[in-house]
């Protein structure tokens, strides 16, 4: 059984504020990803692959088509499933990371890397120090830990929002560009945390525009081109 | 793992409806809330949603429709069914509810220790030593220093009056709150400490929530799931950042885009 899989998925935005316009963004959307597997998509942008990962993590609704996941012995539709069903397994099953960083007020940058592994129930200071190690990990100096990264750079918020998504060992993965704004040294360090990941037998799926990176890590290429609709 | 058809609602509203002599207060509101669950309830004034958590906190009786709460012993109970002291008793003990305004929440003549220490005899407790030490490790852990403990919520500021009325609800470890526009007149600085208090001791003491807001930004930090109210009925429901990346509904579209970018 694969770890993720995607059957006929489509998605339209209706945008009432502009006359109830009509945009069709994807059709057809399939493919499914293995354990142990790193599926990239790619095609221009705008062609959709942000929305697709968007549609997995059920920030955007599904219109058609089913989204499986693989909990415990059974799959999960996502495009069905209740906010209940789809935080649980979020919280357990699904890691998302984006370039972007959504900064709480206050926060720690070190609370902000554990947060995910105490809602999955680790001891707070066993998620800390694990934490601090991914920090480290991803060479964040430590003088920057205990302050919230509002005001740090966009270098070091994509590191700590990193941090943060790859540490707890979710069995699938959603990367959107993690190493956008990453010099070579910490790319590196993404291209090993997701090769450790797939030994340990998690489902990828990346968007990655950097082609070393790409060749790096990718076993599966899926063109989104393919599910655009004719516009 | 957890798995999903042992467990039961806390609450499920049925049906809420309430009209002011004819006019529209709240119309058919219906949904289920578990436990450990933050739901915002967001819409602008006159939307209902005020109407809709009086309804569920009992404050008000609905013309139609019925709210059904599970209780400590696993029963559930139809909450008008119930006679005044069991929901009195279920309100100062399993239920908390944070009023916008604080004055309202809070016996402004009465010390802050003896405000949070009065939920804790409410419920049976009399060592005076005791309440008075649990009194004070909730107003740490709500930032409220040591040494004013004595002193009555007339001598502090708003941000630290809304940080008592929740030290106050709380003391109890109630299994649901109730909050109506907590952070409401409250400077931004002042918001955000409050709005990490929240989100912290809501997750760390696994209570559900209902919180209404206008502010969208308050309900996407606080609660994972919402619920946008016009003109008295529910339009649009679902987890936060799927109906704030992906709204559906006009109405919905347009508070979305409405946000100010910083």
């Amino acid at each position: 059984m694969p770890a993720l899989e995607l059957k006929d998925v489509a998605k339209t935005f209706t945008m009432h504020l502009q006359g109830g316009l009509k945009l069709p963004v994807l059709r057809d959307v399939s493919f499914a990803a293995e354990p142990g597997q790193c599926v990239v998509l790619t095609g221009p942008s705008g062609a959709g692959k942000s929305s697709i990962l968007k549609l997995i993590y059920g920030n955007y609704r599904c219109d058609e088509g089913a989204i499986l996941v693989r909990d415990g012995e059974a799959q999960i539709d996502l495009a069905t499933a209740t906010p209940r069903h789809i935080l649980a397994v979020r919280r357990r099953a699904l890691g998302y990371v984006t370039q972007f960083l959504r900064a709480v007020p206050r926060v720690s940058a070190l609370d902000i890397v554990a947060e995910p592994l105490i809602a999955e129930g680790a001891a707070p200071d066993e998620a800390t120090a694990r934490a601090a190690d991914m920090l480290k990990r991803f060479n964040v100096p430590e003088r920057l830990w205990s302050l919230p990264p509002a005001t740090f750079s966009g270098g070091e918020q994509q590191r700590i929002n990193l941090a943060r998504g790859l540490l707890p060992d979710h069995p699938i993965l959603l990367l959107d560009e993690p190493t956008a704004s990453l010099d070579v040294r910490n790319r590196a360090v993404v291209v090993d945390i997701v090769r450790e990941r797939k030994a340990r037998d998690a489902a990828i799926v990346a968007i990655v525009h950097d082609e070393q990176v790409r060749d790096d890590i990718a076993d599966v290429a899926v063109d989104v081109t393919r599910f655009a609709t004719a516009a | 793992m957890t798995t999903f058809e042992d467990d039961r609602p806390l609450l499920v509203a049925e049906g809420l409806t309430k009209y002011y002599s004819r006019q529209l207060g709240c119309r058919d509101a219906s949904f289920e809330l578990y436990e450990g669950e933050v739901m915002a309830v967001v819409g602008e004034s006159g939307s209902g949603k005020s109407t809709l958590l009086q309804l569920l906190s009992t404050q008000i009786e609905p013309s139609a429709g019925r709210v059904l709460y599970r209780m400590r012993d696993g029963t559930v109970r139809n909450l008008w069914e119930m006679t005044e002291p069991e929901r009195r008793f279920l309100l100062r003990t399993d239920w908390g509810y944070v009023h916008q305004d604080p004055q309202h929440g809070l016996r402004m003549g009465v010390s802050a220790g003896g405000n949070v220490g009065e939920r804790l005899m409410a419920v049976g407790q009399r060592n005076y030593a005791n309440i008075r030490a649990v009194a004070a490790d909730w107003l740490g852990r709500v930032e409220i220093p040591a040494d004013r403990i004595d002193d009555t919520p007339r001598t502090y500021s708003g941000g630290m009056r809304q940080r008592l009325q929740i030290a106050r609800n709380l003391v109890t470890a109630p299994r649901l709150i109730f909050m109506d526009e907590p952070t409401g007149g409250l400077d931004v600085s002042v918001q955000a400490r409050l709005l990490d208090l929240l989100r912290r001791i809501v997750s760390e003491m696994r209570i559900a929530a209902i919180v209404v807001t206008h502010d969208l930004a308050v309900a996407r930090l606080l609660s994972n799931r919402i619920m946008v109210m016009k003109g008295g009925e529910v339009i649009e429901a679902g987890l936060t950042d799927q109906v704030l990346d992906d709204p559906h509904q006009p109405y919905t579209q347009l508070l979305v885009s409405s946000i100010l970018p910083v």
